[in-house]
């Protein structure tokens, strides 16, 4: 089975600021594996070893430093690593980064695609459903747990009601939670041979993506400002003479929550 | 403008959720608003929609849409898109109200904007604020072209009776080979003991300040009688008071609860980035300089061991009184 | 055990550690060692240094390179990345990357710097006032580049890739392999064991790297390289010692145009004290400063916290202005080692082994330098190593690596060091504005104290006790900030249920674990409740941990945790 995980370079939590200048995220400092992609690494990893046989391949569509993330990810034993990285594909939305990631995984003709349960940066957890349209095949959300065999995947999808369970033909398009395993560390031998592992880079121009349908040319959102949140914090305060719960109880009330 | 608003169903209920969305999209005046419904046997739900806004509601019904499948929801939505002339989809957050808004921007090429809590008309066209980057930031989006989508986040607005008439109109349903090739083999709703910590509309959390891992009943009777989960801290969680699968913050669980209640907690920020974009935080802390009452909208100074018990009793009350 | 509470030192509860512990026979099966040639011990400008000097020495001896195998140089770093553990001032002499890189196209004016200095200022800080004070020679920094270390090693770590070395980040040297007398390599820390060391699910043990030379780079308090200094009996004429480094980095609405130095304030003068420091404030480019305080930690009082001063410091009109309308953005701690020349390693190197940078000591004092001589020794012990490592040498006979020692005796590090180990004698250990104290005493009329010569280990001090933690700033979160904050600013997201890397006596007397709770930056020590009376137990957070070495000066033991954790320095 080939397997195409797609994984994406966030900068680091503790330094996400969004650019005044460009109103974009910044993306110039320290970027690290979006660490819900390591969940999906995982399982492809698994299905790989339990099958004995087959080729994971990771993709990412990211600044040149995304080739970083790619590394980890070939250090946690993934065979091969495909980098979308151009200029104008930067200020990508939804809509232009499914269908640039959608012609990367194209090319790669994997039996499956995984994908992590979200994007630390953007908190989208969409992204999925739109590669699974793009490619035109089934597609399971929110796995917690996986099985493949006869030509079928089988996730354990967890909603707000419950668990469903949702089996789909490949190829297929699963998106796994972070609820389906423990991501191995990468050893040491799989960080040293990272380096050797196959690494490829992409333009748009490789992949057929005409440069209007890509970055901020090809998104259809914008973003038209950015303002403070609104502010929080000592809005009211009391001090317990006695009969602080009720007040509490008030404020509750009042606001709808009991 | 004309608003279709993604209901989305469970058993025989319309969720709140999407009701809020709909009374939202009729408040904005904005032209025709619609809703649609797509399932088996759904149609006796879709009239219900009116009070909320609806001028029409579209019923796809159809044994194919059972299951609660988020690819044949596109292709229903992006036919009626075409069809009706629709401008603009608006859905409530969900596991499946997500894939289907991002399945049908991509089929339809139309901008998706998330985590909306608030949209409104400017000049003929519609811009929503959205808090990023873990609350730290709004945005105020807009989209290119048409249609437009959006998905709300969850608890924004309350759904509003507005009472009117909708007109029901079935909607005929033709569906993709891929978007069928999934099939639900099991839907399982299993009732769980109480909200998970991710998933909770109220959490009821305790550190330090409890005193003890005995003093976490207090947390836990408040979390039963307010219907949520409870959380913790770090450093009761180190202390082996509570289990590390409930601990909030920079190395625990991220939430966005509608109410927070911190009792006995410092509120040291790698707390904080956990529950900040809670959208109600109300906190007890005998230390009128804890930081935590610094982003708290309701801050209590006073002793947990005195005040939660009271304020479990209270909430029990208004409960049993409203029942 | 009860000790008189006015006589009361850390190093009468030494921690349950022994150096023994860091050294081990290979045991991984041969055939699963994994083999380099050159193995390099901590990605900072030392190592790096190194892993450059021998790859440029590489590329003209093709089959040597080709007989060291698959991987001719490998670099090992505990951090998240090179660069994570890094912080520093920094105002670099370029003098040794010039160098370095002297026959390559690389400038220094290419490297990540934010540029040369231009001006300097030294003062002599009271709590509302400064007076201005001649630069004395050693602090006179015309000609020398401001950088962020952490920057500047990731660009150094980028030429070590480029140059062959093969960098294994977020991965901590645990122990250091011997067979016999003979340094083989080292073994790599163990990932995934939970709280009470259990293997978790995802366990995934340490591995052998055997090399044929290995480079102990590992900077201040190294793991490796203290327990090596006792194998090897290669102790100086002096105990090490050391003072403590906390600091910030700040978006400001201005530019700053020079560098400052600070002495006095919010250090004590009274020479009980013994508070010998000082405090830096350099440009980083047009919209950046960073400012830190430094802090001899054979300081007695057990109220003292440097990263309080810290805080204090930033109360002074003088930092007020500069901070004004700023905003943190960036906070980190760390050790020096202050001993000079007299504490140098007798030896630098054993069979097998080589010892440079901060690990060995090398740093200049009085002027707060280190970098350049971090690199300089890297570049030696690479040129030392390929040296053995020509046919027919074996590097791991005695003597082999001696012409290492022979090279940094006649390097500038040696002139240097020896050249200031004078003013350190006449001025005190430790006090790395020694140079300034002439000018400091004129301004003071004599009132500024010499710090006494001695060797004691700063452990030895016998503690005191003041309300000196009554004038520490209430933290604003916006000019002053408390520990936690500070930690989380310094990048650190350890995972919480690891071993604990801290070893200390527990119980130990009240003053210590008082001390201990003050000192720590990170807020790793809080005392347990109800420890009433001489003696209370410590409790351990370790995962708050920021590496700085503080515990290990002060009476407990710092060994590296799990790879990748740690703070994860950016702009330090
Ligand atoms: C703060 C913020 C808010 C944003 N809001 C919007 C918005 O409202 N509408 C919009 O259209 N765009 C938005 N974007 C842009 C959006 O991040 C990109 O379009 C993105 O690539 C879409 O997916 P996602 O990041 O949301 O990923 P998610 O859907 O959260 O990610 C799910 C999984 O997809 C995979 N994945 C995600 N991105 C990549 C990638 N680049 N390469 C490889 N695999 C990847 C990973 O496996 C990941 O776990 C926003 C970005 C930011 C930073
Ligand atoms: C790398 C790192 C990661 C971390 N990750 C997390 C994380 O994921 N989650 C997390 O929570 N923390 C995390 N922390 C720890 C965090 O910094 C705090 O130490 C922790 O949140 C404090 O927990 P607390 O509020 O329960 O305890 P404390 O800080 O001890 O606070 C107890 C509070 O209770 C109050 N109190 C005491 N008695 C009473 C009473 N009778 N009635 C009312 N109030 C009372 C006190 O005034 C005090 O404010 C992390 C720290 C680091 C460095
Ligand atoms: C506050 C402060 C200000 C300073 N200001 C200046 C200045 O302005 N100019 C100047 O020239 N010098 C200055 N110095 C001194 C200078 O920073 C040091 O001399 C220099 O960094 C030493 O370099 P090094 O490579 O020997 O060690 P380090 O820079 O400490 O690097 C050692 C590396 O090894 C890694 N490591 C250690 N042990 C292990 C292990 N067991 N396994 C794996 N990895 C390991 C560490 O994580 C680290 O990355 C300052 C120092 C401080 C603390
Ligand atoms: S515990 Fe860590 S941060 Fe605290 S003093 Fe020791 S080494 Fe420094």
């Amino acid at each position: 089975m080939k397997i195409a995980v797609c994984v994406k370079h966030v900068p680091e939590a503790a330094s996400r600021r969004i650019d005044p200048s460009t109103k974009r995220l910044d993306r110039s400092g320290e970027g690290a594996l979006n660490a819900f992609d390591a969940n999906a690494l995982e399982e492809a990893l698994r299905l790989k070893d339990a099958s004995g046989e087959g080729e994971v391949v990771a993709v990412s569509m990211g600044p040149q430093k995304a080739s970083d993330t790619l590394r980890k990810a070939l250090a946690m034993g993934a065979d091969r690593a495909v980098l979308v990285s151009d200029e104008s594909a930067a200020g990508s939305d939804l809509v232009a980064t499914s269908y640039a990631l959608g012609k990367a995984l194209a090319r790669e003709e994997p039996d499956l695609v995984l994908l992590g349960q979200q994007a630390s940066d953007s908190d989208g957890a969409v992204l999925w459903a739109a590669i699974a349209e793009r490619l035109r095949r089934p597609m399971i959300s929110q796995v917690a747990e996986l099985t493949a065999s006869d030509g079928k995947v089988r996730g354990k999808r967890q909603t707000e009601f419950g668990y469903d369970v949702i089996e789909a033909p490949l190829p297929a398009v699963v998106a796994v939670s972070d609820a389906i395993n423990e991501p191995r560390y990468p050893s040491l031998k799989g960080i040293m041979g990272a380096k050797k592992k196959p690494q490829e880079t992409l333009s748009l121009d490789d992949l057929g993506v005409e440069s209007e349908r890509a970055g901020e040319a090809g998104s259809k959102t914008e973003v038209l400002g950015l303002t403070d949140p609104p502010a929080r914090g000592d809005s009211r305060r009391i001090e317990d003479d006695g009969n602080a719960a009720e007040q509490i109880a008030e404020f509750l009330a009042e606001k709808r929550l009991i | 403008m004309s608003i279709l608003v993604f209901l989305e169903h469970h058993g025989n209920e319309l969720q709140k959720g999407s009701l809020s969305v709909l009374s939202k999209a009729a408040s904005l005046g904005a032209g025709d608003v619609y809703g649609v419904v797509a399932g088996s046997g759904v149609r006796e739900l879709a009239s219900g929609a009116g009070k909320y806004g609806a001028s029409k509601v579209f019923v796809a019904d159809d044994p194919a849409l059972e299951a609660p499948l988020p690819q044949p929801r596109v292709d229903v939505i992006a036919t009626l898109v075409r069809e009706q002339s629709i401008d603009t989809v608006l859905l409530a957050q969900s596991v499946l109200a997500a894939d289907v808004a991002a399945g049908l921007s991509a089929r339809l090429d139309a901008g998706l904007n998330w985590e909306l809590v608030d949209i409104e008309e400017q000049d003929g066209k519609l811009v929503g604020t959205r808090p990023a980057l873990a609350d730290s930031v709004y945005v105020q989006v807009g989209w290119k072209g048409e249609p437009c989508i959006g998905i709300f986040r969850s608890g924004t607005f309350d759904p509003k009776e507005t009472g009117g008439e909708a007109e029901v109109v079935d909607t005929p349903v033709q569906l993709e080979d891929f978007s069928t090739a999934a099939t639900m083999i099991e839907q399982a709703h299993e009732e769980q003991q109480g909200p998970s910590i991710e998933d909770a509309d109220v959490i009821v959390a305790g550190g330090r300040g409890l005193g003890g891992p005995e003093n976490f009943t207090l947390v836990e009777e408040l979390a039963k009688a307010l219907g949520g989960a409870v959380a913790a801290t770090r450093a009761v969680v180190d202390a082996g008071w509570y289990p590390y699968a409930t601990q909030v913050g920079q190395t625990g669980k991220t939430v966005s609860p509608k109410l927070y209640v911190a009792c006995g907690i410092s509120g040291a920020i790698q707390h904080k980035v956990g529950m900040q974009s809670s959208s109600v935080i109300v906190a007890i802390n005998k230390d009128p300089n804890a930081p935590i009452f610094e982003y708290s909208d309701l801050g209590v100074v006073g002793d947990v061991h005195e005040v939660v018990p009271k304020l479990t009793e209270l909430v029990k009350q208004r409960k049993r009184s409203a029942s | 055990m009860t000790k008189g509470r006015a006589s009361v030192r850390p190093a009468d509860y030494p921690p349950p550690f022994d150096a023994a512990e860091a050294i081990a026979a290979p045991s991984d099966p041969p055939d699963e060692r994994i083999d380099v040639g050159l193995l390099i011990v901590g990605a900072g400008p030392a190592g790096l240094a190194c892993a450059i000097r021998f790859g440029q020495l590489l590329e003209d001896a093709p089959e040597l390179a080709e007989r060291l195998g698959d991987v001719p140089v490998a670099v090992v770093e505990k951090g998240k990345q090179p660069g994570s553990h890094l912080l520093s001032g920094a105002v670099v002499n370029p003098r040794a990357l010039r160098r370095l890189f002297k026959d390559r196209e690389k400038k220094v004016e290419d490297m990540p710097f934010y540029g040369p200095v231009h001006a300097e200022s030294v003062y002599f800080l009271t709590p509302k006032s400064k007076t201005r004070i001649p630069a004395p020679p050693t602090m006179r920094n015309h000609g020398n580049y401001v950088a962020s270390l952490s920057q500047l090693s990731r660009f150094l770590a980028e030429e070590a890739e480029s140059a062959g070395a093969t960098i294994l980040p977020e991965t901590a040297a645990d122990k250091l392999l011997v067979d016999g007398a003979r340094v083989l390599g080292i073994r790599t820390g163990d990932k995934g064991r939970g709280r009470h060391g259990e293997p978790l699910p995802n366990f995934e043990a340490g591995s052998d790297l055997v090399a044929r030379v290995t480079v102990l780079s590992e900077g201040t308090q190294g793991h490796l390289t203290g327990a090596a200094i006792e194998r090897f009996g290669l102790q100086g004429e002096n105990n090490q010692v050391w003072a403590l480094g906390v600091k910030e980095v700040w978006r400001v609405a201005a530019p700053l145009r020079r560098v400052i130095h600070t002495m006095g304030w919010p250090l004590r003068a009274g020479a009980r004290y013994r508070e010998f420091g000082g405090s830096f404030c350099y440009p980083m480019g047009e919209d950046m400063v960073t400012l830190g305080m430094v802090v001899g930690l054979d300081y007695r009082d057990v109220e003292l916290s440097p990263h309080d001063l810290l805080q204090e410091l930033k109360t002074h009109p003088l930092f007020r202005r500069i901070l004004r309308g700023g905003e943190r953005l960036a906070w980190g701690a760390k050790t020096i080692p202050e001993g000079g020349f007299l504490s140098l390693p007798k030896r630098l190197h054993a069979p097998g082994l080589l010892l440079c940078g901060d690990g060995a000591g090398m740093v200049n004092v009085p002027a707060l330098k280190g970098i350049h001589y971090a690199i300089e020794s890297g570049a030696l012990a690479a040129e030392a190593a390929f040296a053995a490592l020509r046919p027919g040498q074996t590097p791991w006979t005695p003597g082999a690596l001696e012409s290492y020692d022979e090279a940094i005796r006649d390097s500038f590090i040696w002139t240097d060091l020896q050249e200031v180990r004078n003013m350190r004698q006449a001025f005190g250990k430790g006090f790395w504005l020694g140079g300034a104290l002439a000018g400091a005493m004129t301004a003071t009329k004599g009132r500024f104290p010499p710090k006494p010569l001695g060797t004691e280990p700063d452990s030895a001090q016998t503690l005191i006790r003041t309300n000196r933690a009554r004038r520490y700033p209430a933290p604003d979160g916006k000019l002053t900030f408390d520990k936690l904050s500070s930690v989380y600013a310094s990048g650190n997201k350890t995972r919480d249920d690891q071993p604990s890397h801290i070893r200390i006596a527990n119980p130990v007397a009240r003053d210590i674990g008082e001390a201990w709770v003050r000192m720590c930056p990170a807020q790793v020590y809080e005392l347990a409740d109800g420890g009433s009376g001489d003696e209370v137990t410590v409790q351990v957070t370790p995962s708050n941990c920021v590496q700085c070495g503080a515990i290990t000066a002060k009476g407990g033991r710092l060994t590296p945790p799990e790879g990748g954790s740690g703070p994860e320095y950016t702009l330090t």
